[in-house]
């Protein structure tokens, strides 16, 4: 339960900063400020200035919000994707489709999420959508497998059984007794799945995959930081704390939500 | 009977042989579709090859010689069969920019991303190992409590920013490591290994990470077996037969995780590769994409699938070594 509180306080910290962020920051995050630029931390700079003198809390406040959004949305993607192509390879154990959804999962875990990335920007341009779609893709398999397994179980159930007896179909059964059986699986999965993402995301843009300026986002601001690091270790400091605070709240949070659901399995997360 | 705890040698027998050649059958298909996927994409791409190449003055007949040249003018299926023809006998085709062979220019990137992988992977699992071993004898203990910690926080750190951190630790504050730059094989094995040290660790931590984590919750789950007491109950001391019966069985889903990350390690040396300014494939496929040089691109993301399905195939030949009760199984 500690885990839980721990988890969930951290992540409503980092999400409230980037709700706070659409009404309110310290300063303009995009307006530069030359001469004060590369202020360590003072009173009006909680967390000091960067290179162009921008205010390095607003910044981080701001890319709360586009590691949250491509990462969710891309959480997202996996869960409407995967989830029916897992509901329906459970429902047709052993059929073709399920030989091709499993054997189609394999071939996308084989492709790094990262590699991935690299191709779509290579056609299509960096962006944060295709950061979105190079991270979603991912998920699609993870989905997709965890819901396969978790139904497999259930379709030997007797109230499953009593339910194909009453005539229904076997869409209408995954809809209504598989999947919300299998949501508690879900919920934990897309919590450690969120966190993933904000890592990837964090990454692609550090690499300048992700979002383009003038989008803030904490892995370009760590990107911006590595040549000055030496005399602004500030700049450095702050993102990273961030994303590292943020990704330490879901996992928390996952495993937290895991052991609330299913108190048998308090298992290490792997 | 299932026979838990005793693992008996295998045999080439029958079976394995049955599972052996699914196996192979299912890495040949994977490997054909990763090619198509990865040639279709980048098929798509708008823009010539030959135009961008040559500039925006070109002549109708050089574009035409060059596009010849480079292979860029038969149909789609004719380019694919030369593309993958060429893979299959280590003729990766013509650097659009650099105009040189990118086997060559692989093969020498190759040189300073696979060290790097395998130093990470051999440090992550030699850190994981005891790490995961000591937490799960001591379960619960403040040990345990202080490994699950840093490894929750091992987990939760972006690497590449990890990264800066010892740079400017270890080699700015410290002066230990240089802080970037690879100083080449010939300058010997020690220095060449050391300019690779940060990096590896920058990678390690994260899996060494995981794996410990896997290693302690598989070794918990084996220590509660029946007979673990058993091995107990006939004498052995906690010590031996946690040594002789539960780290045998408590391997298969680490070799699992193992197998994965060297996936990771090679995706991620990728941006690891960008912090400390080493010449691997990573910096490699950046300069491509920044150059259009898409055959590069192509070329380099299908060897680092190969090395994923390759490296996943061996594991699971290696579980069923190891535990031949999942040979029948899939």
């Amino acid at each position: 339960m500690r885990n839980l509180w721990l988890g969930g306080l951290l992540t409503v910290i980092f999400a409230g900063m980037a709700m706070l962020s659409f009404v309110w920051t310290p300063y303009d995050p995009t307006v530069l400020d030359i001469a004060n630029k590369i202020k360590a931390p003072t009173l009006a700079h909680p967390l000091g200035t960067d290179h162009f003198g921008r205010d390095i809390l607003s910044m981080i406040m701001v890319g709360a919000r586009t590691s949250i959004a491509v990462a969710l949305v891309a959480v997202g993607l996996g869960i409407v994707l995967g989830v029916p192509l897992g509901l329906m390879a459970a429902a047709r154990k052993g059929s073709l489709w399920d030989e091709v959804i499993m054997r189609g999962n394999d071939l996308i875990f084989a492709f790094p999420s990262l590699l991935i990335a690299i191709m779509i920007t290579a056609v299509f341009g960096a962006s944060a959508l295709n950061a979105i779609i190079a991270i979603g893709i991912f998920n699609i398999p993870v989905f997709a497998r965890l819901t396969r397994s978790g139904a497999l179980s259930l379709w030997s159930r007797e109230y499953v059984m009593a339910a194909r007896v009453a005539g229904k179909g076997a869409a209408r059964i995954s809809v209504e007794h598989i999947l919300p059986n299998v949501a508690n699986l879900l919920i934990v999965q897309g919590t450690i799945q969120f966190s993933l993402g904000i890592l990837a995301e964090a990454g692609l843009s550090y690499v300048g995959l992700g979002a383009q300026p003038p989008t803030a986002s904490w892995g370009r601001m760590l990107a911006d930081s590595q040549t000055m690091i030496s005399f602004a270790p500030h700049m450095a400091m702050f993102p990273g704390l961030a994303i590292l605070l943020t990704v330490l709240g879901l996992n928390l949070m996952g495993d937290g939500l895991r052991d609330l659901f299913d108190p048998k399995l308090r298992r290490a997360r792997s | 009977m299932e026979e838990r705890g005793i693992v008996p040698h295998p045999g080439v027998a029958a079976p394995m042989l049955h599972y052996l050649l699914k196996r192979l059958a299912s890495l040949g298909l994977s490997l054909v579709v990763a090619s198509l996927v990865i040639f279709l994409t980048l098929e798509v791409v708008p823009g010539d090859p030959a135009a961008y190449m040559l500039g925006i003055n070109a002549q109708e007949d050089t574009l035409a010689a060059l596009r010849e040249e480079l292979g860029l003018n038969g149909s789609v299926v004719e380019r694919y069969l030369s593309w993958v023809g060429g893979l299959l006998v280590g003729d990766f085709g013509t650097s659009y920019t650099y105009r040189t062979s990118v086997a060559e220019m692989i093969g020498e990137r190759l040189w300073i991303s696979l060290p790097l992988a395998l130093y990470a992977l051999a440090l992550s699992t030699l850190i994981a190992f005891p790490a995961g071993i000591w937490a799960a004898s001591r379960r619960g203990s403040a040990a345990d409590v202080g490994v699950m910690g840093i490894t929750q926080l091992g987990v939760a750190i972006p690497n590449f920013w990890f990264a800066m951190l010892m740079v400017l630790i270890f080699a700015i504050n410290l002066r230990w490591f240089s802080a970037g730059g690879f100083v080449g094989w010939n300058a010997g094995l020690g220095a060449a290994l050391k300019s690779l040290t940060l990096p590896a660790v920058a990678l390690a931590l994260p899996q060494a990470s995981i794996l410990a984590r896997v290693m302690r919750s598989s070794l918990l789950d084996t220590l509660s077996e029946d007979f673990m007491r058993t091995a107990r109950a006939k004498g052995l001391s906690r010590g031996q037969a946690l040594r002789r019966h539960a780290l045998r069985n408590a391997l298969i889903p680490v070799l699992t995780i193992i197998g994965m990350q060297f996936s990771f390690l090679l995706a991620g040396a990728i941006i690891i590769e960008n912090v400390f300014f080493l010449p691997g494939l990573g910096r490699l496929v950046f300069q491509s994409i920044s150059a259009r040089d898409l055959i590069v691109v192509e070329s380099v993301v299908m060897l680092l699938v190969f090395a994923v399905i390759v490296v996943n195939f061996l594991v699971d030949l290696t579980y069923a070594i190891v535990d031949p009760r999942l040979r029948g199984r899939r």
